[in-house]
């Protein structure tokens, strides 16, 4: 009885807050921010505020979606068995309720202070999440990642659009370099938590298709990686100091995975070293790239040429 | 339904903590339109 009594209740406000999955929405919010630095041209701070909040705001909303469609795949895996809905701290149509009304908040503030486009943009990158990832291909293919890699690409397009009010190549490049950057980031992940999604079905790459394999493919979108990062500085979207800072920490970034690539798990014991490793340098490899890109304007638009 | 005590209470902490938390929010909400109304009026682009 203890459970139907729970649901009753009305819900804490903390976990509202924690279905907006304010660790991803950290780096959300940072990559949004840079692409808005970046961009040429100029926002004022307090649009460029409300711009962030919405992105914030809109990646929340997506989330608190994914977490009323997974309930009962979260209830079973021990990562995310303590959510609030696996719990049962809060019934399952508040968090539809609060992942609709967030999500459509934001594209709709987007679209008032700042700009349609933006606001477009904005309600694609949720529907991605929500629907097209979550609720599509996830529990259909181990390519879900891959394609799914698209939902985290979108803050910075949408930061750098905000600004410019209309889509070029840079920010199509900063989409790509993210979305090549996603699945060796998960798949890292996903090597060393793998019995977890095997027991919810879903069908992840190393599940799928195997270790070997999916080891291979981290080697392969690593190399990809490497020339992506930096071809915002080979078409002259930014100067050299972004340009160096790419390769090096993409050099980095592809020296870690080889030994992920080479190497095979040598029993149940194995601690899965090199995995963890790569998995925690790909988080500071993010951070790092795009505090490089506005790094690199800021010393451009302070007049340092490099 | 009837509630315990203990469950009353519980029910009106969370309450309680509910409403504080979204009159914050629209406050927030009140100033941030505020400003951005000044803002896209003041002709700043």
């Amino acid at each position: 009885m203890t459970t139907t009594i729970a649901t009753q209740l009305p819900a804490d406000w903390r976990d509202f807050f924690a279905l907006t999955k304010p660790r991803v929405m950290s780096l959300v919010v940072f990559t949004g921010l840079c692409g808005m630095i970046a961009a040429p041209g100029h926002i004022h701070p307090v649009l460029g505020f409300t711009a962030v909040l919405c992105i914030a705001m809109a990646a929340g909303g997506a989330a608190a979606l994914n977490q009323w469609w997974e309930a009962d795949l979260d209830a079973g895996m021990k990562r995310t068995a303590m959510r609030p809905l696996p719990q049962g701290r809060m019934d399952p149509i508040s968090a539809r309720d609060f992942g609709v009304g967030l999500s459509a908040a934001a594209v709709l503030l987007m679209g008032l202070a700042i700009g349609w486009l933006a606001a477009v943009i904005l309600a694609v990158s949720v529907v991605y999440y929500a629907v097209i990832y979550t609720i599509w291909l996830k529990p259909r293919t181990p390519q879900n990642i891959v394609i799914g890699g698209g939902a985290g690409a979108f803050p910075p397009l949408i930061g750098w659009v905000a600004v410019t009010g209309e889509i070029t190549l840079m920010p199509i490049l900063l989409f790509a370099i993210i979305f090549m950057w996603t699945p060796p980031h998960f798949w890292a992940l996903a090597l060393f938590v793998k019995s977890d999604y095997a027991k919810v079905g879903i069908p992840m790459m190393p599940v799928v298709a195997g270790e070997a394999s999916t080891r291979k493919q981290i080697l392969a979108y690593s190399v990809l990686l490497l020339p992506l990062s930096a071809s915002p500085w080979f078409i002259g979207g930014t100067g050299a100091v972004y340009g160096i800072a790419a390769l090096a920490l993409s050099a980095v970034f592809l020296a870690l995975s080889l030994p992920v690539a080479l190497r095979r798990r040598s029993g149940e014991d194995d601690r899965m070293l090199p995995e963890k490793r790569l998995f925690a340098y790909s988080v500071f490899y993010l951070f790092a790239l795009f505090a490089a890109l506005v790094a690199d304007r800021l010393l451009s638009v302070q007049g340092f040429i490099i | 339904m009837t509630m315990t005590p203990e469950e009353k209470a519980e029910f009106n902490r969370r309450r309680k903590g509910r409403n504080l938390v979204v009159a914050l929010l629209l406050v927030a909400f009140v100033v941030l339109f505020f400003f951005i109304t000044i803002v896209r009026i003041g002709g700043a682009q």
